[in-house]
This record gives C-alpha cells, sequence and structure tokens, in this order.
C-alpha cells in the first residue's frame, strides 16, 4: 500500500481492494509510528482525514473517477487552511487557525483529496535546511544525522519516508527542488503564476510559486492538473490554458535538445555530484536526446540579486504580522510602539528577521537605486540568459544541488553559506521559470537531483522528460532503510 | 560595506522589531557577511538596462467595481489578540 503510486491507488480505490478510509487509517497509523523522529509534521488532522477519506468512499461509490478522489496528500504549513492551525513554521503564527482555505487547499478538496495534516518547514520558507523552523528542524529519512533540505523540507521527507503519498510546496529560491533532490523524490515547481498564490502565505510575492512533491512525475502530473489554473483571486495569476499533463508523458524524446550550462558544472560542484548528473544525461543520449553545451554567464550573479529582492519584498510582505489582528501578540505592551516591536521581535526567529532587516536596508532612503533597482536590473540580464538560450535549446539540465545533503549544524551559523547551497535553482526564480528535480543515482547512499528547467508554461514538456527517464530507470522506487513496507 | 551597532539599531526601528542588546553585535556581523556577498553587484554595467519587477511582464487587471466578498468580520476577529465590539484594541494612542 505504502509503495504504490496515486494512480495504482487510485485504480485500487475503485476497484473496492480498499477503502480511502481504511488507507487513510494506515497512514495516519504510519505517522504516529515514525514521525516522531522525523519531525516531517507539525499538525496531523487525524478526525478531519478520516471525514474526508469517508466522503471520498461516498463519491466513489457513487461512480465518481476523479484521478484524485480519496489519495492521502499533506500540505505545506504554509498553506491556509480554514479551521486547521496554519503556523508558516513560526511562533509568530503559533496560535494561528486560519479562518479561509488557500486556493491550492480548495481545488484539492474539490478533486476528493483527503489531507492528513500540515508539514514542517523553515519559518516563513526562509531556510534550505529546515532548521530555522520553531517547530524544530526535520530529519532527512535517508540519515537522520543530515538535512532534508528547505524550505518544503518536511514535504519532502514524508514522501520520501511513505508518510504521505504526496505533498504540496512552494518554491521561493529552490524550496520545492533542493529538499526534492535532498531527500530522493520528484519536485516540481511550476512558472511563476501558473498556481494560484491566494491563502498562500507571502515571502516575496515576484518569485514565490505552489508546487508538487512526488514520488514520480506521473502523480506529478496528476496533481498539477489539480492545482493549475488561473484565478481572479491571485492577482498575479497566468491567464494561460491548461493542457492535460498526463497526456504527452509518453512522448518520445528522440531529438530533444538538452542544453548543459556551462556554469552549472564548474567550481562548487563536487566531482561525485558532476558523475551521477552525467551519467543521468547519458541515459538521455541513450533515447535519442541531443546534448548541447549552453552558456548562462550571468549565473554567479543570482545569489547575489536574490539576496536583495527577496528580502526586499519579505521585509513588506511580513510587516502585516504586527500583533493586532492575528498572530503573537507580546504581554502588557506600553504604548503601540511597543506593541509592534515587541510582539515581532519575539514572534520571528533569527533568519526571519535578518531578512526583513537586510529588506528594510536594501529599501531605506538612500540605498535603493544601489540594491533594489540595481539587483532589478541584474535580475533582467539573468533572464535575458535564459530567453537567449530557449532559443537553441528544449529544455536545460544540470544538478539539483552542489553536493548532498549536509549534516545538520553544519551550515546553521554561517547565513551565507547556506545561502550558496542553492546557487543552480535561484535563477530559475527570478525568471519566473518552471524547474524540476528528479531522483539519480545516490552517491553513496545520499540522494541527488537532476534538475530539468523548461521555457515558460512548459511543465508538459517537463514531465514528460522527467517521465520518460523514470520509465527507463528505478532511482525513484528507492525507499530509505527503515521506511520501507 | 560593513555595519556598525547603530546601524543595525536603526534599521530594526525602521522595521519596528525588538532586538535584544546582546544580539545587535552578531546580527551586524551577519548582515554585513551578506552586504559582502550582495556587493557583488556593484561591478555589473547596467547601463540602460531595464529592472524587471516581475517575470510575466504582465499589467495589473482590473474589475468591476461591486462587492464580491461576504462579511466575515465575526470570524475573523475570533483569531485576532483583544477585540471590542468589533474593533481591534491595541494601547491608547491619542490621549
Amino acid at each position: 500500500m505504502f509503495e504504490q503510486t496515486i494512480s495504482e491507488l487510485s485504480a485500487a480505490l475503485r476497484a473496492g481492494e480498499f477503502s480511502s478510509v481504511e488507507l487513510t487509517r494506515a497512514y495516519l497509523e504510519r505517522i504516529s509510528q515514525l514521525d516522531g523522529e522525523l519531525n516531517s509534521y507539525i499538525t496531523v488532522d487525524a478526525e478531519g482525514a478520516l471525514a474526508a477519506a469517508a466522503e471520498a468512499d461516498r463519491r466513489i461509490q457513487a461512480g465518481d473517477t476523479s484521478p484524485l478522489i480519496g489519495i492521502p496528500i499533506a500540505q505545506k504549513d504554509i498553506f491556509c487552511t480554514d479551521g486547521v492551525k496554519t503556523s508558516c513554521g513560526s511562533r509568530m503564527l503559533d496560535n494561528f487557525i486560519a479562518p479561509y482555505d488557500a486556493t491550492v487547499i480548495t481545488r484539492m478538496k474539490q478533486a476528493g483529496m483527503v489531507m492528513l495534516g500540515k508539514t514542517n518547514m523553515d519559518e516563513f520558507a526562509m531556510g534550505s535546511s529546515n532548521e530555522t523552523s520553531w517547530y524544530g528542524p526535520v530529519k532527512n529519512p535517508w540519515d537522520l544525522e543530515r538535512v532534508p533540505g528547505g524550505s518544503s523540507g518536511g514535504s519532502a521527507a514524508s514522501v520520501a519516508a511513505r508518510l504521505a503519498v504526496a505533498s504540496t510546496g512552494t518554491d521561493t529560491g529552490g524550496s520545492i527542488r533542493q529538499p526534492a533532490a535532498l531527500c530522493g523524490i520528484t519536485g516540481l515547481k511550476p512558472t511563476y503564476g501558473r498556481v494560484s498564490r491566494f491563502g498562500m502565505i507571502a515571502f516575496a510575492s515576484s518569485l514565490d510559486q505552489a508546487g508538487t512533491m512526488t514520488r514520480s512525475a506521473e502523480d506529478a502530473a496528476l496533481l498539477l492538473q489539480a492545482m493549475a489554473g488561473f484565478d481572479t483571486a491571485d492577482s498575479t495569476s497566468a491567464e494561460e490554458p491548461v493542457p492535460d499533463y498526463s497526456a504527452t508523458l509518453n512522448d518520445d524524446l528522440s531529438g530533444l535538445k538538452i542544453g548543459l550550462p556551462k556554469e552549472y558544472f564548474g567550481e562548487g560542484l563536487s566531482s561525485e555530484m558532476a558523475k551521477t548528473i552525467h551519467a543521468a544525461i547519458d541515459e538521455y543520449k541513450k533515447m535519442g536526446a541531443e546534448v548541447v553545451e549552453i552558456s548562462l554567464p550571468n549565473t554567479h550573479l543570482a545569489v547575489p540579486t536574490y539576496y536583495v529582492v527577496a528580502p526586499a519584498e519579505c521585509s513588506s510582505n511580513l510587516s502585516r504580522f504586527d500583533g493586532v489582528r492575528f498572530g503573537h501578540r507580546c504581554e502588557e505592551p506600553k504604548d503601540l510602539e511597543d506593541l509592534y516591536k515587541r510582539s515581532r521581535g519575539e514572534g520571528f526567529g533569527d533568519e526571519v528577521k535578518r531578512r526583513i532587516l537586510m529588506g528594510a536596508y536594501a529599501l531605506s532612503a538612500g540605498y535603493y537605486d544601489a540594491y533594489y533597482l540595481q539587483a532589478q536590473k541584474i535580475r533582467h540580464l539573468i533572464s535575458d540568459d535564459f530567453t537567449r538560450a530557449f532559443k537553441e535549446v528544449d529544455v536545460i539540465m544540470g544538478p539539483t544541488t552542489p553536493d548532498s545533503p549536509f549534516k545538520l549544524g553544519e551550515k546553521a551559523s554561517d547565513p551565507v553559506s547556506m545561502y550558496l547551497s542553492d546557487i543552480y535553482t535561484i535563477a530559475v526564480n527570478l525568471a519566473g521559470l518552471p524547474g524540476m528535480s528528479i531522483p539519480v543515482e545516490p552517491m553513496k547512499g545520499l540522494p541527488a537531483g537532476l534538475q530539468i528547467i523548461g521555457n515558460y508554461f512548459a511543465e508538459a514538456k517537463l514531465l514528460n522528460v522527467a517521465h520518460r527517464y523514470q520509465q527507463q530507470t528505478d532511482w525513484h522506487r528507492l525507499i530509505p532503510e527503515g521506511y520501507g513496507a | 560595506m560593513s555595519l556598525e551597532r547603530s546601524d543595525v539599531e536603526k534599521i530594526a526601528h525602521l522595521a519596528r522589531i525588538a532586538i535584544d542588546e546582546d544580539k545587535v553585535e552578531s546580527y551586524a556581523a551577519d548582515l554585513s557577511k551578506i552586504l559582502g556577498l550582495v556587493a557583488q553587484m556593484d561591478a555589473v554595467d547596467t547601463e540602460g538596462v531595464v529592472p524587471m519587477a516581475h517575470p510575466l511582464h504582465m499589467s495589473q487587471r482590473l474589475r468591476a467595481d461591486k462587492v464580491t466578498e461576504s462579511d466575515n468580520r465575526e470570524k475573523f476577529q475570533r483569531i485576532a489578540p483583544q477585540t471590542e465590539a468589533g474593533l481591534y484594541l491595541v494601547p491608547k494612542v491619542i490621549e
């Protein structure tokens, strides 16, 4: 049961092999047995899950054949869920019971999915290791001394450890792809605007995008189908038609042009990672793809640019947490300024405070042109690199991360070294492009991810390219020791 | 570029965040490191480059000026720290 994909489970549910209530109970049981050590969930909603499963069973019996009906899923704790605590990994929202559903949640409910609970994450999605969570770090199921990546670390670990069939994540600078790579699962960050941001707690609004974390590209296609599409409640939602993502999964890849950016294979990449990524690319050559070297010359500027743009937007977005309407309020404020300052000082952790301060500095009088405006101009140069590349190639491939998962605490005291671990993922967000990470051959028993970057709204192509690899290889089927059925 | 104690105190005030006295130095050190990383941007010639605020080059949609939301005041105020008669309470602002 725990090794089955969405489409296998869906067929089993319709054939009456087991009910959604039985499936949900089995997952809840597994979470209570195994998550104590992993810490991948912040909230488990057993009651809500079983009620949703019972409703799904009624729909299945009535002949509803929606592909996601009755499938248990974990939602990142950044999505507002009506009546269920939505903490965003922060003390600031430890007491926040969301009063409405995010569009992503609404759409999954409509599709009949069963929410098991809300997953752990870096505080306000700011981090690459899950160590900034108020609820403690998530462990990597492949090695409990290592990080699962972040910020969607709980979502990645829960899927890898088979504590959920699939999960959602959000990706502002790599927060779906990097943890997917480090936990050995399939992560998809769609084009900016493809999935509604309504009800998804904002970090950096021109970069944030919700996506899928699954065991396979086939599952990702089913999940994205339910999530994607125009939403009037999100002012930057894209009015692009949504194709049938499952229909093109098996398309032939002969003649596919793959670009390998030389900047993604240079200094900083571990030699073992280079080896496993090249082996994956050789697999594509066998399928008839053509590989060419390309250049994205402004790659080295992506991290510096991001650490102006993202903190600037975060300092503005997080000003709403002021201790007045919801969230943490300090005890006995002596005046309004004291209320703001102490509520925010107590409610936010160190990394969030650092980014708010960095953003406030970059936007403050006298510094705006040198930092924010210059960063927005370089953002254009970075985006132009991709536009040029996609005139020559269909997809771009490279490593998702420079190396295998690092140890807990290894980078926690040096923010800059932590920031540099996202070097291959950040430029994709600045440009607003879709990107995926899929598991390739592990390195000394630890997962590694191949990143596949596509042109705007080319999610169907990415899923096709990922699926064909998963038809040829079994790396995505590996289960960490101790988490097998 | 390196930040002093007083810089951190000034920004923290602008951002309305209380920082523990004994942590100001470490914030100054970390922010200076981040500014060191960001300084790589200085060397880039961006003369004539249009700033990119948004990936999709879209313009803001407009909608008809009609009431579309229902009144959820009670539900929204149930999670507020302090309310009275439908109002959010804060310490006295005007003497």
